[in-house]
Parts: structure tokens; sequence; C-alpha cells
């Protein structure tokens, strides 16, 4: 499989109330959302979106409840029409397809997860997974071998037979995720996904994600209002207030730099060290005496471990090669895991 | 003291209107009334055929079939005695051929109403506008005394089956199209959102996800329009509908108890075969619904 396409977002406005494409010049000039719903009765949800999503990769976005999160995924396949803006996969411009080529980018290029499973309550966990391919018109044998393949692959065999409300939460959600898996698309898409888990299970779930996108390298989407899960899953995340991007970049960079004080008191919470790189922290202009190394591009927690059973204060950093670029002592390491960031 | 007296038109305009409509109406009557009876020729020709079939068969064939049909549907050995009995109560009362013409019509005008309903139900499930417009006409056709429809029906007619079919159509069809418009629009937005994103066309999320989903209340509706068909075969068969509803009338005109009482059980133990059926059957279908996780 090659490269996935990444989806790149362009000024994306998206405005509820009749006269939505009136209203967006209006936003353009500054009204605020406050303002536009007291004036004009308009809700604005999505204000402005610029996110460039890379192909292969996770891309979180969080927010809130009416943050508008929902809304921005929705627009990828557009199940909700832009009021102004641009949503491109490679070159298309999904908000200019027709009805027909939106259902056939909807069919073969991307599939969705849903916070509440949305499966069909009246088929089986196999009949609900072929049932991408089934609107595609793939033949039903043929269907039923590639949902097997994924129904196993995501733990679920033996229950192929079984009905939705049979199994629990996380089983249903595992079907929701071969569902999307069967149709074989380069985007996944997936809307507060494990939100309805709780949590032993939704870590459970990251997982299976995280191994999955090791093998597959699909262009994820993952909308989520969990910060920790945000950081786990994400290559890069966005995070949305009101409509709008307030910040974008690593989880780490979200983490050391936070862009406002929002988002400061959002990250204060977060297990610092299962965020920040060994790299970010290590001091490249030295070498260790001893023979001790870590591994560039893991965690500090990991590192933290590595220090605590060897019992050394430091350790030399070294890269894919083996070369040392840089050293790790024990007192960064630390302060670096329970500094707070400030703003 | 012009306060008094409502000022009513008077009594010649009435006259007028009166005359000018139903003369027109007995034009069109005799200008279309044979092309209309024409068109619903394969109807009554098809009630008539199955009319004969039931009453012509032996009775131990026609008593197997209605017991292998309604162990079928129910799967249920209690239902399916019930019905052998019930049917053969029937019998001994006299009232089999009776009941059979009863049982044909109402078969036939289930079968009518379904096929009409669904496909109104569904059409007017697709929008609020159609929505507005559908439902006063039938409330019209649920509140409208049924003889009040059917002095046109049977001006164009005449006595006889098909103005008795209408009729009972008319009177039964309103739950069918209004519970099918009601289980589509109870589907989980959840899951038609589902649908889209994975690309369903119209068709393929009506027959893939609102119809299936909408099945239960469809069901209901089918199960309420069997039980207005039977309610209406009396008056049905004051338009010379043959069967059991003319048993009733006969009674009703005579005074004849027994005979009254004996006819109008024999209309209620079908309607509670037909329900139980149809019920037993409908619940088969939603099996996926019983089994919970624990």
């Amino acid at each position: 499989m090659g490269e996935a396409t990444g989806i790149e977002i362009k000024n994306l406005y998206k405005i509820f109330g009749p006269n939505g494409k009136e209203m967006v010049q209006k936003v353009k000039d500054g009204m605020s959302k406050a303002e536009l719903n007291e004036k004009f009765n308009h809700v604005l949800g999505l204000n402005n979106i610029n996110i460039s999503m890379p192909g292969g990769k996770i891309q979180v976005v969080m927010g809130l409840s009416g943050s508008g999160k929902s809304t921005l995924i929705r627009h990828i396949n557009r199940l909700i029409d832009p009021t102004d803006g641009e949503v491109l996969y490679g070159s298309d411009d999904v908000c200019k397809m027709s009805q027909k080529e939106l259902r056939e980018f909807r069919r073969h290029k991307t599939a969705m997860v849903f916070q509440k499973f949305a499966l069909l309550p009246h088929r089986t966990v196999l009949k609900n997974t072929v049932y991408g391919l089934e609107i595609q018109g793939v033949p039903m044998k043929e269907a039923e071998k590639r949902a097997s393949r994924w129904i196993a692959r995501v733990g679920l065999e033996g229950f192929e037979d079984h009905y939705p409300n049979q199994l629990s939460g996380g089983m249903q959600q595992r079907v929701g995720l071969a569902r999307a898996l069967t149709n074989d698309a380069d985007i996944l898409l997936m809307d507060e996904a494990f939100s309805a888990l709780d949590p032993l299970i939704r870590m459970d779930m990251q997982t299976v994600l995280l191994d999955l996108q090791e093998e597959l390298h699909k262009t994820v989407v993952f909308i989520t209002h969990d910060l920790d899960e945000a950081l786990r899953l994400g290559d890069r995340i966005a995070i949305l207030r009101d409509g709008a991007v307030i910040q974008q970049g690593s989880g780490q960079e979200i983490v050391l730099r936070p862009a406002d004080k929002y988002i400061a008191d959002f990250v204060k919470e977060v297990n610092r060290g299962r965020v920040i790189l060994v790299d970010t922290v290590m001091d490249t202009t030295k070498r260790a005496e001893n023979d001790l190394t870590i591994e560039s591009g893991i965690m500090l927690e990991e590192a933290a471990k590595t220090f605590a059973e060897t019992g050394l204060g430091e350790a030399n950093v070294v890269n894919r090669d083996g070369q040392p670029i840089g050293v790790l002592n024990v007192q960064d390491t630390i302060s670096a895991m329970v500094t707070p960031a400030t703003h | 003291m012009d306060w008094i007296e409502f000022p009513s038109l008077s009594r010649g305009d009435m006259l007028t209107i009166k005359k000018t409509i139903d003369g027109s109406f007995k034009e069109f009557t005799r200008a279309y009334g044979d092309l209309i009876d024409k068109f619903f020729d394969p109807l009554q020709d098809f009630l008539v055929l199955l009319e004969r079939l039931l009453i012509t068969s032996p009775w131990p064939v026609v008593l197997a079939f209605f017991a292998a049909v309604v162990f079928l549907m129910s799967r249920k050995v209690s239902i399916t005695i019930g019905t052998v009995i019930a049917l053969s109560l029937i019998g001994v009362f006299g009232l089999w051929e009776d009941t059979m013409r009863t049982i044909a019509m109402v078969t036939v005008c289930t079968m009518l109403a379904i096929v009409l309903g669904i496909p109104i139900g569904i059409f007017m499930a697709s929008s609020d506008r159609v929505q507005r417009l559908v439902n006063p006409i039938l409330d019209l056709m649920q509140t409208m005394p049924s003889f009040v429809y059917l002095i046109p029906v049977v001006m164009i007619f005449g006595i006889g089956k098909v103005p008795g079919l209408i009729a009972v159509v008319i009177y039964a069809i309103p739950p069918m199209i209004r519970l099918t418009n009601l289980g589509i629009r109870l589907v989980d937005q959840d899951v038609l959102e589902a649908a889209d994103a994975f690309g369903s066309s119209g068709t393929q999320k009506l027959m893939n996800v609102q119809l299936p989903l909408a099945l239960p209340t469809i069901m209901a509706g089918i199960n309420q329009c069997i039980m207005m068909s039977l309610s209406m075969v009396v008056v049905a068969s004051m338009i010379g509908v043959k069967g059991l509803g003319q048993e009733v009338l006969n009674a009703i005109n005579n005074q004849y108890l027994t005979a009254g009482v004996l006819s109008g059980l024999a209309i209620v133990s079908i309607a509670i075969i037909f329900d139980r059926a149809t019920q037993a059957y409908g619940k088969r279908l939603q099996k996926h619904s019983e089994v919970v996780h624990g």
C-alpha cells in the first residue's frame, strides 16, 4: 500500500442558520460568535479552520463539547455541508463534489467510527461488518471473507453471529472499528470513538488502534475531548475552542508551549513523562562516561524507568544507528516531568 | 329580530347547489362508470377466485392450510391449536361458508392496504411537507362516516364486492400509512448518519436501514389494518358484501339474538387468530432485540 494521502482543510467556515452564506463575510470582518448569535440569530460552528492533516498519521482534534470538533470531522466526508472554504483530499475538493462523486468518495476513500457505535441492531456482527462492502456492490462471499479477517483482527472471533445488543460497549465499538476497517479506505474518521467506553476498555481500544495504525498507516482523524487520549494517540493535535483552532502541533509542543492560558490550564494535569521526548531534555553538548544508553525518541517516563532500574545517574541518548547524540541525567529528567507548563 | 336565526342560504339556493353537484356527478358516473368498473375487474376476479377456492375446497384441507399458515407465522403450538378449535366451532355452528367469504375479503383488503399503504407511508416520511398534506386526508378517511363515501362508490360501482372492498380499504388503510410513516421517522439518527457515511444511496438506506428498523411499527400497522377491516365487514354487508357481516345484519333486522351473537363471535375469533399470528410473526422478526447483553 502506498503512502496515504493527507487532508488539507483551508479557510473552512460553518455557520448554522438560514442565511449562513451571507454571514460569512461578517465573521471574516471580525464579528464574534456571541455577537452573531445575538444580532442575527446564527450560530458560528467553525471559524476559519486551517489544518493540514498529514497522510498516514493520526491527527487528533481536541476540544470540549460545543467546540465544533464533531462538526469539523463531518466536513471531511461532508455529512455536514460547509458554508465556505475547502476540504482537499489530494487535488479533490470534497466541498465541490456532486452527490454521486461524494457517494463514491464516501464508499471508497473514507470510513467512520461513531461515538454511539451506530451499528445496525437487526444485523449480526458479520452482517454489520460487511455493510460498507455490501453497498459498494462487492459480492457477498468475498465481502464476508474480508470482513471475517477484520473481525478476527479486532479480537471478536467467534462473535460473528451475535447481535450488537448481545455485546458490551467495548465489543460493540470493536465491531464499529471492524466495519470501518473492512472498507479498506485511506481515511479513517473517528468521532469520539472511545468516549463512551469505560477507562480500562478505552486504553485497550487505544492500543488496538495504535497497533493497527503501525501496520496500516491510514490517515486517521480522531476526535476527542480527553487530553490524555489526544496525547497518547495523536501524531499531531489541533485544539478547538468556540469553533476556532487555538493551537496545533505535536503533543510535546502543546504541553511545553501552550498557546494561551486556556490550553495551559488544560495541560497542567497531564502526565508529562509520557509526552515529552528524551531528545527535548538531553544536553547535546556532552557525552556520558558510562555504558548506559537510551534510545532517541522515547518518552521521559521510560527513561526514568531505566534510571531507576540501573541506579545510574546519566545515560547517552543514541540514535537509530547507535551513535550518541546527547546526554540525559536523572536530575533534568525528573524536573522536566514535574514542572508544570507556565504561560 | 334577525339575530335569532342564522343567516343560512335559502332553500332554493341549497337545492340548486345540491342539484348541480349531484347532477354533474351522475353524468360523470354515466360517462366513466363502466371504465372505472373495468379498472377494478382484476381485483374482483382475484377476490372471487380466493373466495371460491376457500369455499369449494374440502374443509379438512382448508383447516389444515390455516393451521399450517398460523404455525409457520407464529411457530407456537398454542396459537395453532386455538386456531383449529375456533375454526372447527365455526364450522359446527354452520358459519363455515360465511367465514370463508369474510376471510377472503379481509385478506384481499389487507393486501391492498399494505401494497398501497407502505409506499404512501414511505413517501410521507420523506418530507414534512408531504406529511402536512397527507395527515388531514387520513383524518378525513378515518372520521368521515363510511356511509357518506359509500354513496359515490355505490353510484359508480353499484352494489357488490368492489364497493365493499373500497369502503373497507379506505377505512383500514390510514393506520397502515401512519405507522409506516412513524416507524421510519423514529429510526435512530445515528444509524442513518452511519449509513450515509458509508455512502449509501437513498434506496440502500431505505432497504437496509429504514424499513428493517421501522418493521415493528409497520407490523403494528398491518395488525391494526386487519382489525379495522374486520370491524368494517358489517358495514360492507349493507352494500352487498356477503359473509359474516351479512349474517349480523340479518340478525339485527330480524332480532335473532343467537344468530347475531354467533356471527359476532365468529368475527371475533377470526380477529384473534389474525392478531396472534401476525403479532407472533412480527415478534419473531425482531429476534435480535430479545437477547440483551447482561
